[in-house]
């Protein structure tokens, strides 16, 4: 929502991206307490998402996955710098309302969270604060820009460590950004028809050739290697979640994770960081998940 | 003279700024080992997270030469989280956050709040009026003998210079407009020995 006081506006759609190009070239690890945010924060984290469990026990724990509690949100808030992103469910406006009020400083409308609508996602041009939004093709990616995300991710197959599913979406969102640039003005209008996204979104790629806002990496990235390859595929940023706290010795590989982020073209820097983190979150395959437990398939 | 600028790009809004540069002509590069560092004649430390960029600082081995090279007069503009890197005494930062004290200014890091109080504002400055954007902006809270305050906002001080070193805790490369950065290229072709 904008709000103009004098010449100054707050809550603005530039206002909402500058805060995810801020974010570009880095690692968003998720974090269930404070003592986790302060090794992110240490490790070069230029961002944390609280939640009270992460993916992986989500999926092992099932039930209704919902927003964390208000407190633990706070202990985190007050214990580092950097900014602090919340989780509400896809659909669940006023979560998103409570979250606002804690003064987080991104919300993420999550589908690794239980969906509260299943057929309508959040008004994001309601907020003053700016929301990231996973999708797993081009069209997903649009329908959730033309709803005010300022920010989309990859869906992947959050709490597996496995980014088969991240990799996937990567492709399918960048190869049809390709594919549409070198599309003419009639192709466009069957473009967006097949996408089911706004003509007008369609026709700003076919111009620009890239998503109208920054498009970062997540599900179940669990090593440097991991980051690096996401990041050559044309992600700008990668959110790690359970891969980091889920292995053996997250400071060190948390740090690997940051410098492999970084100087993701630099196959010698990865093979040093690489080096003696021990073992990464076990992980699971994608076979071994049958459809209804996936978490990617949800998002309309 | 080495007019080639660099883009710091351990972490941050790197591509936004090179995008700037390039929509006047100005070629750059992306800077993220001391090697490209040494190609370079200016560089550019773009906003993102300070603390972030101080741990890649010190693991990319970039930040010893990099202040050599401030101290041998090389020109540098840090917006945000780079005039943090820049500034003389940081406020509110963590402990352990090294700067390269290029510029005698003390700043406090996210005073003007969290997300949701980030705004845009027009700055009145000597680049003309300049429409800012201000993202989890730190504050200019004192500013030293020596330095020139270039831009300002209800008399706050949000562009500074000292000698061949530009501060800005807004975003010039996020308004479509780049008449900061020319102002920063012309400080290089004019670049002050010290």
């Amino acid at each position: 929502m904008v709000s103009t006081n004098g010449s100054s506006s707050t809550g603005t759609q530039r206002v909402k991206r500058g805060l995810a190009e801020m974010l570009k070239g880095g690692v968003i690890m998720d974090v269930v307490n404070s003592d986790q945010a302060k090794i992110a924060e240490d490790a070069g984290a230029c961002a944390v998402m609280a939640l009270e469990r992460v993916p992986a026990d989500i999926r092992r724990d099932g039930g209704v996955a919902r927003m964390s509690d208000p407190e633990m949100i706070i202990a985190i808030q007050a214990s580092v710098h950097i900014p602090v992103m919340a989780k509400a469910r896809i659909g669940h406006f006023v979560e998103a309302q409570i979250l606002q009020s804690l003064g987080v400083d991104f919300i993420d409308e999550s589908e690794v969270l239980t969906p509260a609508d299943e057929t309508h996602h959040i008004d994001k041009f309601d907020f003053t604060i700016p929301f990231v939004c996973g999708a797993t093709n081009l069209g997903e990616a649009l329908r959730r820009i033309s709803e005010g995300a300022a920010l989309i991710r990859s869906k992947g197959e959050a709490g597996t460590g496995n980014m088969v599913e991240a990799v996937r979406h990567l492709r399918s969102i960048l190869g049809d950004i390709r594919k549409i640039t070198q599309a003419d003005s009639a192709e466009l209008f069957e473009w967006a028809k097949r996408l089911q996204a706004p003509l007008s979104l369609v026709q700003e790629i076919a111009e620009t050739g890239k998503l109208q806002v920054p498009l970062f990496a997540a599900g179940g990235i669990a090593t440097p290697a991991d980051a690096a390859l996401a990041m050559q595929l044309g992600a700008e940023t990668v959110f790690v979640g359970s891969g980091i706290f889920k292995s053996d010795n997250p400071a060190p590989r948390a740090k690997a994770i940051v410098e492999a982020t970084t100087h993701f073209r630099d196959a010698a820097v990865l093979a040093r960081v690489s080096r003696g983190l021990g073992v990464a979150m076990t992980g699971i395959a994608m076979d071994e998940i049958n459809e209804t437990q996936r978490f990617a398939s949800r998002g309309w | 003279m080495n007019m080639l600028v660099g883009v710091l790009a351990l972490q941050g809004a790197f591509v936004a700024h090179s995008d700037c540069l390039a929509s006047i002509g100005v070629q750059s590069v992306e800077v993220r080992t001391p090697e490209q560092l040494d190609s370079v004649g200016a560089l550019l430390m773009p906003g993102g997270e300070s603390s972030t960029m101080s741990q890649l600082l010190e693991s990319s081995g970039l930040f010893d030469p990099i202040a050599a090279r401030i101290a041998d007069g090389m020109p540098v503009f840090g917006t945000c989280a780079g005039m943090i890197l820049l500034a003389s005494e940081i406020l509110d930062g963590r402990s352990d956050q090294r700067s390269f004290a290029a510029i005698d200014i003390s700043v406090r890091r996210n005073a003007f709040g969290r997300q949701v109080d980030s705004f845009e504002a027009t700055i009145n400055s000597s680049v003309g009026d300049f429409h800012g954007v201000f993202i989890r902006a730190p504050r200019i809270e004192r500013v030293g003998d020596g330095v020139e305050v270039l831009g300002s906002i209800n008399d706050e001080p949000v562009l500074v210079r000292q000698g061949n070193v530009l501060a800005a805790s807004f975003h010039p490369e996020l308004s479509n407009d780049a008449r900061v950065h020319e102002y920063f290229v012309s400080i290089t072709a004019n670049r002050k020995k010290v």
